[in-house]
């Protein structure tokens, strides 16, 4: 296990990465130092952001140092290290009906299958949360079968709704904004992902694992 | 008393702001709030209203008419102006609207101003803050034509011309290298730091694009990483964006460099084809401005209302942390 290499981010933010990849062998050590340091946040610590292979931690410069920020984030990465971060289990619900999933004839014909067998590997897949990113609710899953992989589109297309199930190379992605993309857009869920008028407005946490069904 | 405004016409970027939110940046939620941090607690020290929020204004204007009631309001911010009834205020001031009348407030100069109304907003919250995400509209909301505003407990302070902060400097501006700069030749590194670039208009509240030579990275190929306002962020072809405060807080691309925290609302304020220069410093160099910066913020604070009692109203409002400390700091 390598140790981690930390990068300023102008004078009240560091970046400390695990890792350069996306791999969840890496992404449990960055959910592990996440929770170590809401557990015990050292002094002047205002907000981290857990991303796939690294996290940001945002300090207050006044308050702190980035030399003290910085061995007091280290010291708790070596012992969270050992620690195994177990998720929750989501099951989400997904209409692949044509109108709501758009480009599944397109990917069939890249991934040389039939419509069928895509929904049929994309719901094999087992899928885990590595981070929100982007923006409100967005949030990042990892686990594609390597058959479905496929570059995003040349250009971001226009107008699709919130809920739309949407993939490129690895990744797998919920909207919760009617956002232009460039992924494809293979179904649409019900289930929301942000609820705005929520108590817990945002379903997963980063390392929760997410299995799709059929809806 | 109660007080409702119409909105007669507002430029696309008018949106409710408080000091901005804490703690969602991991769910994809930006900070949001001011982009002009002064600007805001200027327009809240002067008009004292009773929920820490301000209609942040940038330069297709603001026109409002008093349906009903009568409201003091603080407007601040680089050169933006307002008039009443066609009667010039100027910029920097403290004044009254009463029933019937019809604020206009116009960009004269810089790209962002805070409005700032002297009572109690009835826009909503999300996640504990009124400061709006424009993507999405969550937070206290766009301000658009046709919706009307309403303030309860509204006061009328003295009107006052409030003392204008002195103008920003023309230094370059500070930048702290990485997280990404080893995805860039020595020679892009070199030209960040001596080459002329241009502040464009072309910007919103994500991020503001900044042209110079081409800054082309040697390779694209990293997982999403996290973001912050300030990160000069590459695309493929050597376009630069700073980023602001609806920044997305992820993002794929490479970022050369990070704006000092200091500098941050000079950049943004920089009327749209002004040539600027960027100074590499250290991160302890950074963190020595930005004490130089805020102590001197607070100073003009305490000048901007005539016999104004700072620390009482600072005490009473969640204005910017920074200040605070600069002030204590100042004075001990």
């Amino acid at each position: 296990m390598s140790a981690p290499v930390v990068r300023a981010v102008g004078e009240a933010a560091v970046l400390i990465e695990f890792g350069d990849r996306i791999d969840a062998a890496i992404n449990a050590r960055v959910v592990a130092l996440d929770r170590a340091l809401a557990a015990a946040p050292p002094h002047g610590l205002v907000e981290t952001i857990p991303a796939y292979c690294s996290i940001m931690l945002e300090y207050d410069p006044l308050m702190t140092t980035q030399a003290e920020l910085v061995a007091a984030a280290l010291a708790l990465a070596d012992s969270a290290s050992a620690t195994v971060i177990k998720g929750r289990e989501h099951v989400v619900p997904v209409s692949f009906d044509p109108l709501d999933g758009p480009d599944l004839d397109q990917v069939a014909a890249q991934a040389g299958l039939h419509w069928e067998e895509v929904i049929a590997a994309f719901l094999a897949g087992r899928y885990r949360v590595f981070l929100y990113g982007f923006a409100p609710g967005y949030a990042y899953l990892g686990g594609v079968p390597p058959v479905l992989q496929l570059p995003r589109k040349p250009i971001a297309q226009r107008g699709h709704p919130a809920g739309s199930v949407i993939i490129a190379g690895p990744q797998c992605l919920i909207t919760t904004l009617p956002m232009p993309t460039g992924w494809w857009v293979i179904g649409r869920t019900d289930l929301a992902i942000l609820d705005p008028a929520s108590e817990r407005p945002f379903r997963f946490d980063p390392g929760d694992t997410i299995r799709f069904e059929r809806a | 008393m109660t007080v409702r405004l119409r909105v007669e016409a507002a430029g696309p970027l008018t949106s409710m702001q408080d000091a901005g939110r804490r703690g969602a940046l991991r769910f994809g939620v930006p900070r949001s709030g001011p982009v002009d941090p002064f600007a805001f607690a200027a327009a809240l020290t002067a008009a004292e209203p009773d929920c820490g929020t301000a209609i942040e204004v940038s330069l297709g204007g603001l026109t409002l008419t008093c349906l009903e009631g009568e409201i003091g309001f603080a407007l601040c911010g680089a050169g933006f102006t307002g008039e009443v009834d066609g009667r010039m205020i100027g910029a920097w001031q403290r004044a009254v609207l009463g029933p019937g009348q019809r604020l206009r407030i116009r960009h004269g100069g810089g790209n962002w101003a805070c409005l700032a109304f002297s009572g109690a907003t009835t826009a909503p919250h999300w996640l504990g803050s009124r400061a709006t995400h424009a993507l999405s509209g969550l937070g206290g909301g766009m301000v658009r034509a046709g919706d009307v505003l309403e303030y309860h407990a509204a006061r009328t302070p003295e009107p006052a011309a409030l003392a204008a902060p002195a103008a920003l400097p023309d230094d370059p501006i500070g930048i702290v290298l990485g997280p990404q700069e080893r995805f860039f030749a020595a020679a892009a590194l070199e030209q960040l730091c001596t080459a002329p670039f241009t502040a464009s208009g072309t910007f919103d509240r994500m991020g503001r694009v900044l042209e110079g030579p081409p800054l082309v990275p040697l390779r694209l190929d990293m997982p999403s990483e996290p973001a912050l306002p300030g990160c000069l962020q590459l695309t493929g072809d050597g376009r630069m964006t700073m980023l602001m405060a609806d920044h997305q807080t992820t993002g794929g691309y490479p970022k050369i460099a990070t704006v000092i925290r200091a500098d941050l609302a000079r950049l943004a304020q920089l009327d749209g084809g002004t040539a600027l220069r960027f100074e590499a410093v250290s991160t302890e160099e950074a963190t020595a401005r930005l004490r130089r910066h805020l102590a001197a913020q607070t100073q003009a604070l305490r000048r901007l209302v005539p016999a104004a009692n700072l620390a009482e109203r600072l005490s009473g409002q969640n204005l910017v942390g920074g200040v605070i400390d600069a002030l204590d700091g100042d004075e001990t």
